[in-house]
């Protein structure tokens, strides 16, 4: 067919053991928006990744226009009118938006200022408003992805790749990008979107091809699918999530935030008057789009943020007394008797040593015990094996380094490890973010077990339909603020989603 | 009073130009992320290999012929300093070994096989031994414009240098403009400044870092060549450079990663590292005590930038980073 | 045929997951040797010497003789007292490139409580001597640590910077110090006394300082391995954030085990001029700072492999010295010697890190 602007056939990619993509085949069409679906983990960037030149498949081919062709290096995509914006941009960051947008280039001679002028000729073509002459580092997010994207028009391409393009937007820029895509595509170019949002899924694109577990499961028309039916494709046989959610008892407050503000590096207000309270024997929920405070909020009671302003208070169970948690080192956390667990987002980067093994990193939360100047080893072996018979982790011994395991059985040694502390707080962000769906029951297992022993279990997630059936309580962050704290048991996605995208302005409606 | 001072920048200039030739070299590298901490032994090889063209030259060739004279080591010297910087290149690039040690070893190697050549060159190729002299073809690069001597202290100041001191300020002023008026500049600054940015924008990473390295180097070596046969005038004395090599390094983070800066900031250290010859009434003791001004301007420099954190002026942030595409 | 058609590339790289240390080792033995072979064809494309004849020298040299032998392991105690020093550092990716200086400073300290000292009986001034280089060690170490610590200020280059210092330093006692007056160098101190001199044991003069560094050895290996703060070191140079994150004072860790490393090569300066030279120059560490770091580093940080790493790299300078002598070549043949035995175990690093595979994978062809 005439009209196939890039075909893939029959593509393997596989890093050590780990099989990212199998036989997987796709075509995309010219004047076409294309939506790659998967849960996290199936494989999409990967698959991207080969057409853009960052990986080289182990077999199977590409063909673009019809032609068979080899994409050794980005380069190569280049010249095949091939353009990726990556999930974390591919900017310098003390370049200015023009030197970025040129960067590569060499079919002509360099003038920034004849560049700049182009340029503009191609943000005004597609309604795009950009401070050409601004440096990256003095730019939001979404500006970051608007020079992204000019950067691969001006460069000609006629197929384009975004990589979960909408993750770190609000509502209106999505919107807006949008409308910029559409554009693209009544402007005759081929754009594939990788996403596992739903409802973007239906809204911007013409066909949707799903992938499970690096497995290509098929391709339908976007006005044949339903979040249902998407649904099955993406995860396999049709589940209801169906959580075990008993019904707390014996509730106390645990944790109390008051009117608690917080800066971050740049100076702005990533928390502002965030208030709530955190009760044992209930799992608190807080969602929000990606980048919306939880981050901060969680390290904020962890001790690992300076506040600005309000107090975290923790009724503590035993002694009954209130201690004020704010700017307290994790260290004097501990040393008022706080038993607080944190399960952080960054599991190889901030809970646990990728070079360590399974039975050192299980020391990183008992080290210091004792007064002996060495270190004592025993207690952590064991439990290190014993995690590994408790949780199914799959390691060939407890002195593996953990970054050679997968995703679920570090997530697995770090929750085991968090949970072993028999914490009265425990948090986790995002613990089942690219865990596959058995890992994931694992997680909200045990969090739900820790819940009816009466700990406070406060559960950052992203996937909206995992909150509303694990959690009793919603807390609902936007730009740093808390719009709305809601019932689990009736909450609706809707109601969920609508608070997560209120203004920062403080404009909207109570 | 005025001849003094004029004196004293004469000799400034002097002392500052081969810093300024590694300065020059080492920026263009390290925009390119290597952080080459073998540049103190390619300025040790980019002088004797210039010593040992000139050697062989003198022997075989025509003494006479000024052009060949100065040619034949410039370009051996240019020679050995690349043979240097692929070492540096191979392995830090391409087999992705750790800059720091790499560095290290190759200014042992260097320094080494500077010494060993320069002490035994002699007899080594059936001389009697002991001494080089290369004054036959030295005294061309020494050779000032004519028309110096006519121009008073003006000329005597700044028109009294041999051609390689206008060279190494030539190619300061031209790197600055290759950085920040050339696409391959700005390429080469993408490159050091995120690998994996330039890479996506069809960047080809791996040849920017060996061409910026191995040019980086030959520059350097000039200094090496400069400091042999204009300052000495030929001749070589084992560690007779001294620490140089490790001035022009400090000179990189003083002149901000900026080669025009490091012009006037060659001149500058250039200064410091003899200004206790020319303050009066300095007791031998307290000479040593000046010596120290040049490092400790640069500890000063280095202190100031990183309290201020002004973005332009930092390292390129992946220096001393290795770059691999596969990375996950 | 398109233009777009390439070749397949035909070498391609990829991370290696794991190697048995077996592997490894035979890796790196296997990298040596090549250097080894590369180092005969140089020496006898440069003089026209048989290599083996030259190898044979070379094994004279740190064996030849009984005093050989107590020269290599002593000036692999040196060395390993240096490389020792900067691992803590290293281990927590804090770049100290200023062993060097950190060394001449404990030198220094020790050569200043010698010649102002003189009077007091020896133990007293040795006792002495130690403390004051450790702490000047300690010093010069951890000035470039605190301002890495509130700054992030880039710690390679001051430390780098710092070793000169550490030089004019020196140079400027020397001129108080010189003897005889106008020599510019200091002589032997306490000659004919030998106060603060380090006794010879069993009639050894150099066994305090190879007992006193293998002792060294030994606890610094249980202190990376087995004590809290060397778990502490792994962890921040891991990952700061970990370390944050589980209340570890990274600030504090940084500046302890600076301290720590700056006291050693303190420790080893005093060794120098105490144990060794009796004297002081600003070429008394002679650019071991250096050499350190590459001893270290070829080891992995351990301990105990650094005892073999640096006495092949004494090895090699001993045997290139003893080629010098005996074939009259300038001595820094050894420094070029070393130059490429360490470019190739540098390079063996890329072998066993990653994998190669050459040819084409399968793919069909029409």
């Amino acid at each position: 067919m005439a009209n196939v602007a890039i075909e893939l056939n029959n593509l393997t990619k596989t890093f050590g053991k780990v099989v990212a993509n199998k036989n997987v085949s796709i075509s995309v069409n010219k004047g076409e928006i294309l939506s790659i679906l998967g849960e996290n983990g199936s494989g999409k960037t990967t698959l991207m990744n080969m057409i853009a030149g960052i990986y080289y498949p182990d077999s199977g081919s590409i063909r673009i226009n019809g032609e068979d062709v080899t994409i050794r290096s980005p380069k190569d995509a280049f010249d095949l009118k091939i353009g990726m914006i990556h999930q974390h941009f591919k900017l310098v960051d003390v370049f200015s938006a023009t030197e970025n947008i040129v960067l590569g280039i060499d079919n002509q001679k360099y003038n920034i200022k004849v560049a700049e002028k182009s340029i503009r000729e191609t943000c005004d073509k597609y309604g795009f408003e950009i401070d050409l002459n601004k440096k990256i580092y003095d730019m939001s997010v979404s500006e970051k992805q608007t020079v992204e994207i000019v950067k691969v028009l001006y460069r000609g391409a006629d197929i384009l790749i975004l990589d979960e393009p909408t993750a770190v937007l609000t509502p209106q820029e999505i919107t807006k990008l949008f409308a910029v895509l559409r554009r693209m595509r009544d402007d005759g170019k081929a754009i594939i979107i990788i996403t596992h949002k739903l409802n973007e899924v239906l809204e911007i694109s013409d066909r949707v091809s799903v992938l499970r577990k690096g497995e290509y499961i098929g391709t339908v028309e976007t006005k044949d699918a339903t979040e249902q039916s998407l649904t099955e494709m993406m995860v396999g046989e049709k589940i209801s999530l169906d959580i075990d959610r008993p019904e707390p008892h014996d509730t106390t407050d645990r944790l109390i935030v008051k009117g608690v503000d917080c800066f971050n590096a740049e100076g702005v207000k990533v928390l502002d008057d965030i208030t709530f309270t955190a009760k044992s024997g209930e799992i608190l929920g807080i969602a929000g789009i990606a980048g919306s405070g939880q981050r901060e909020l969680l390290e904020a009671v962890a001790g690992l943020q300076k506040l600005s302003g309000g107090e975290i208070i923790y009724k503590d169970p035993t002694s009954g007394k209130d201690e004020n948690l704010r700017n307290k080192t994790p260290n004097e956390i501990k040393n008022l008797g706080v038993r607080l667990s944190f399960v952080p987002e960054d599991r190889l980067g901030m809970g646990l040593v990728g070079n360590m093994g399974i039975a050192d990193n299980m020391m990183l939360r008992s080290y210091k015990k004792g007064k002996s100047f060495f270190l004592e080893r025993k207690e952590p072996k064991s439990l290190a094996n014993k995690i590994i018979t408790d949780l199914k982790v799959v390691t060939p011994d407890a002195n593996t380094p953990v970054r050679r395991l997968s995703g679920g059985n570090v997530q697995k040694v770090l929750v085991g490890r968090e949970i072993a502390a028999s914490p009265t707080v425990l948090m986790a962000a995002y613990p089942v973010r690219g865990l596959d769906i058995n890992s994931s029951y694992t997680i909200y297992n045990l969090l739900t077990e820790q819940k009816e022993k009466g700990v406070a279990v406060i559960f950052v997630g992203e996937d909206l339909d995992v909150l509303i059936e694990l959690c009793d309580r919603i807390l609902v962050l936007s730009g740093g603020r808390v719009t709305g704290i809601v019932d689990g048991r009736s909450a609706k996605k809707e109601e969920l989603g609508i608070l997560m995208t209120k203004g920062k302005g403080g404009d909207t409606n109570e | 009073m005025l001849a003094i001072l004029a004196g004293f920048l004469k000799q400034a200039i002097i002392q500052g130009i081969p810093l300024l030739f590694g300065s020059t070299g080492e920026i263009i590298t390290e925009k390119s992320g290597n952080l080459n901490l073998g540049i103190p032994g390619i300025m040790y090889i980019g002088g004797i290999s210039g010593v040992i063209g000139a050697y062989f030259y003198e022997k075989h060739g025509d003494v006479d012929n000024a052009l060949l004279c100065v040619l034949v080591p410039f370009l051996t010297s240019i020679l050995g300093s690349v043979i240097m910087s692929l070492i540096y290149c191979f392995l830090t690039v391409t087999m992705k070994a750790n800059q720091n040690v790499t560095g290290l070893a190759l200014t042992t190697f260097g320094v080494g096989v500077g010494n060993f050549f320069g002490g035994s060159l002699t007899s080594l190729f059936g001389g009697e031994g002991g001494h080089i002299a290369l004054n036959a073809t030295g005294k061309y690069y020494q050779a000032t414009l004519p028309f110096a001597d006519k121009l008073g202290l003006f000329g005597e100041t700044f028109l009294s240098f041999g051609f390689l001191a206008y060279l190494a300020i030539f190619i300061s002023l031209v790197a600055s403009w290759y950085l920040n008026h050339t696409r391959s500049g700005l390429n080469l600054r993408a490159v050091g400044e995120n690998p994996a940015t330039a890479d996506a924008a069809g960047v080809n990473v791996t040849l920017y870092k060996y061409v910026a390295t191995c040019v980086g180097g030959a520059i350097a070596g000039l200094g090496g060549l400069y400091f042999i046969m204009d300052y000495i005038g030929g001749s070589w004395t084992n560690g007779g450079f001294g620490d140089r090599g490790w001035l022009a390094i400090a000179l990189v983070i003083f002149a901000l990663w900026k080669p025009k800066f490091s012009i006037l900031g060659s001149i500058l250290f250039g200064g410091l590292y003899i200004v206790y010859l020319y303050i009066p009434g300095l007791s031998r003791n307290s000479q040593e005590l000046f010596k120290m001004l040049p490092y400790i301007v640069t500890i000063i420099v280095l202190i100031f930038t990183s309290i201020r954190k002004k973005r332009e002026n930092q390292p390129p942030q992946s220096l001393g980073l290795t770059y691999f595409r596969e990375e996950r | 045929m398109n233009k777009h058609n390439h070749h397949e590339p035909l070498i391609r790289i990829s991370k290696n997951d794991a190697m048995p240390w077996q592997k490894a080792w035979a890796i790196r033995g296997a990298c040596i040797l090549a250097a080894f072979i590369v180092c005969a064809v140089v020496i006898v494309f440069v003089t026209n010497l048989n290599p083996l004849q030259v190898f044979a020298s070379m094994f004279e040299g740190s064996f030849g003789s009984e005093r050989k032998i107590w020269i290599a392991l002593q000036n692999t105690a040196i060395l390993l007292c240096i490389s020792l020093a900067v691992t803590p550092a290293f281990k927590m990716r804090f770049w100290n490139l200023g062993a060097e200086g950190q060394v001449l400073m404990g030198a220094l300290a020790t050569a200043a409580c010698m010649i102002n000292l003189s009077d007091l009986p020896s133990t007293a001034i040795i006792a002495i001597s130690i403390g004051a280089s450790l702490v000047s060690g300690l010093i010069w170490g951890v000035i470039p640590s605190l301002f890495k610590a509130k700054w992030n200020t880039n710690e390679s280059l001051f430390t780098l910077m710092m070793n000169y210092v550490a030089i004019q330093l020196i140079a400027y006692f020397i001129t108080f110090w010189e003897n005889p007056k106008g020599s510019n160098t200091v002589g032997i101190i306490n000659f004919n006394s030998e106060a603060g001199w380090i006794p010879a044991i069993f009639n050894q003069k150099y066994l305090f300082n190879i007992l006193a560094v293998f002792i060294l050895t030994f606890i610094m290996y249980v202190y990376l391995k087995h004590s809290k703060h060397g778990y502490e070191i792994s962890v921040v140079g891991e990952s700061e954030n970990t370390a944050r994150y589980i209340g570890i004072n990274v600030k504090k860790t940084i500046i302890r085990t600076v301290a720590i490393s700056g006291a050693l090569c303190g420790f080893a300066g005093f060794l120098l001029v105490a144990g060794t030279g009796h004297t002081i120059s600003t070429d008394t560490a002679g650019g071991q700072g250096f050499t350190a770091i590459m001893v270290s580093w070829l080891a992995k940080f351990n301990p105990i492999i650094m005892i073999f790493t640096s006495f092949l790299l004494v090895f090699l300078e001993r045997g290139a010295g003893e080629i010098a002598t005996a074939f009259r070549l300038n001595e820094s043949v050894s420094e070029i010697l070393s130059g490429i035995i360490l470019f190739f175990i540098i390079g063996s690093e890329f072998f066993i890190n990653y994998k190669v595979s050459i040819g084409k994978s399968k793919k069909e062809v029409n």
